[in-house]
């Protein structure tokens, strides 16, 4: 066992830490203490079915097959997740399915098929992870963007309407700025790489006794990944998500209706 | 040789039991209603009456949840929007004005405008062609919604429709955009004109649409227009 390895008792022991985020949350009154405590309850729950779920996949002797359908299960999970996110969206979850499938295939076509990691069971599934959960999160910030300036920027979008534009045409200024804000974290957190933090994949290398460049490398070429499939989620999604919200009419679906 | 009968020229546009209703709540209720082709129908009828959504209509960006509306003849449900709202060009409440030049603003409805055309469309709205490649950005609430018109114009649409399009005016700057779609419509464009304000209503229409609560009340051109 690796010296860095985490046992039972320092997973206690970090969680004073959670409780001096609640007594701090608590002192400011930030009402945050209920939240603080179910997520991290969640968080241990999941994260020990999912380990433990993981140790049989990743067994020697399972077939590559489970770790393949568990890599499926992450797409449609994660796709689920950014319609639950955006419900005034109807049937989005085929683009945001499409979106994970373009970001999975072109992220894990680069990754195993130029050999930066062996295809086995223990890197297909939490490399997998990785590339699809960033472009989640940055899918979920670019349908909700957009859901928002459908709402609040309504005027200009009928403006460009009733000059003959496109849904697409008219909201292309919105559409873009809400890309820029769903895809500029990645691009700072990859500009920041080392400076300013080591990031998990490289942490967690360092941690089990890897050697730091290889470390390092094994980062760079997943952080390279990640960015890219971070913008093509966002663009799928972002786009997908003007197409759902145009009616038959060519307008924009009313969001919130302000008056008539 | 038989004598000519008289043919009842097609109305502009034709509101036959027209209903809309959103979450809920009925927008409009059986409009049954005819716009004449030529001059200015005013809309008229109090916060809510429905005129702004009844207008909305016209070029398809509210669609009815019940009857049928027709422009020329043609079932307008049947009409491809993008194109429709090139023929029938709209002109909102408030001046939305976008970045950049008027040139800018005017090639948003037609890229492939020209300097010289895009000077006489701000002269025909009256506004100096000087200001062609000026920030828009920085323009009175008057000369914006002057833009906003020739904006539309440059669609070269058939009809215009106007949404209250004075309201955010100054009376002097108001003046100006009633003269210039009286100008419009004696020089043949039909303009459907919608406003809360009776006096307007007078000095404007040639017919008179009156809404409340979401259903005709007039629509008496001869009655109301007096």
């Amino acid at each position: 066992m690796n010296s860095n390895t985490v046992g039972w008792w320092g997973l206690a022991a970090s969680l004073i830490f959670v409780v001096v985020a609640i007594a701090l949350t608590s002192s400011f009154r930030l009402g945050l203490s209920r939240t603080i405590s179910i997520a991290t309850g969640r968080s241990l729950v999941q994260l020990l079915v999912v380990g433990s779920a993981l140790t049989l996949v990743i067994d020697p002797d399972t077939s590559l097959a489970w770790s393949w359908a568990w890599v499926a299960g992450i797409i449609v999970f994660a796709a689920y997740t950014v319609t639950r996110r955006v419900p005034q969206v109807p049937n989005l979850l085929p683009v945001t399915l499409a979106s994970n499938v373009a970001v999975a295939v072109v992220g894990l076509a680069i990754v195993f098929g130029f050999g930066v990691f062996d295809l086995d069971s223990r890197s297909l599934v939490p490399v997998s992870g990785m590339i699809i959960g960033n472009s989640m999160k940055s899918g979920v910030v670019a349908a909700m963007r957009v859901v928002e300036a459908s709402a609040e920027q309504r005027a200009e979008i009928e403006a460009g309407l009733a000059l003959g534009m496109s849904t697409r045409q008219a909201s292309a200024r919105f559409v873009r700025s809400a890309l820029r804000t769903a895809i500029s974290p990645q691009i700072e957190q990859t500009a920041g790489l080392g400076i300013v933090f080591l990031p998990g994949a490289m942490t967690g290398l360092l941690l089990a006794g890897a050697d730091p460049l290889d470390a390092v490398r094994a980062q760079l070429a997943l952080m390279y990944v990640i960015l890219s499939g971070t913008v093509v989620g966002s663009i799928v999604t972002g786009l997908g998500t003007v197409s759902r919200l145009t009616t038959p009419a060519e307008t924009l679906r009313v969001t919130h209706r302000a008056s008539r | 040789m038989l004598p000519a009968v008289p043919v009842a020229p097609t109305p502009l546009f034709e509101f036959r039991r027209v209903g809309l209703t959103i979450g809920g709540t009925r927008i409009l209720q059986d409009v049954d209603l005819v716009i004449p082709e030529r001059g200015i129908t005013v809309v008229v009828g109090p916060s809510g009456s429905g005129k702004s959504t009844l207008l909305r209509c016209c070029n398809r960006l509210e669609t009815p949840t019940a009857g049928t509306i027709t422009y020329r003849g043609d079932d307008l449900a049947e009409l491809p929007p993008r194109t429709l709202r090139r023929r029938v060009a709209m002109v909102f409440q408030a001046p939305v004005v976008f970045p950049g030049t008027p040139l800018d603003n005017l090639r948003a409805a037609d890229p492939a405008l020209g300097t010289d055309e895009g000077c006489r469309l701000l002269e025909r709205v009256g506004l100096n062609p000087d200001l062609l490649e000026r920030s828009a950005e920085r323009f009175s609430g008057g000369e914006a919604q002057r833009l906003c018109i020739a904006r539309a114009l440059a669609t070269e649409p058939e009809t215009l429709l106007a949404d209250e399009c004075t309201s955010a005016l100054d009376p002097d700057s108001a003046e100006v955009v009633e003269h210039l779609a009286r100008r419009l419509a004696d020089d043949g464009m039909p303009i459907v004109w919608v406003t809360h304000s009776v006096a307007q209503r007078d000095r404007m229409a040639d017919h008179v649409v009156a809404l409340a609560a979401g259903r005709i009340v007039t629509a008496d051109p001869e009655e109301e227009a007096r």
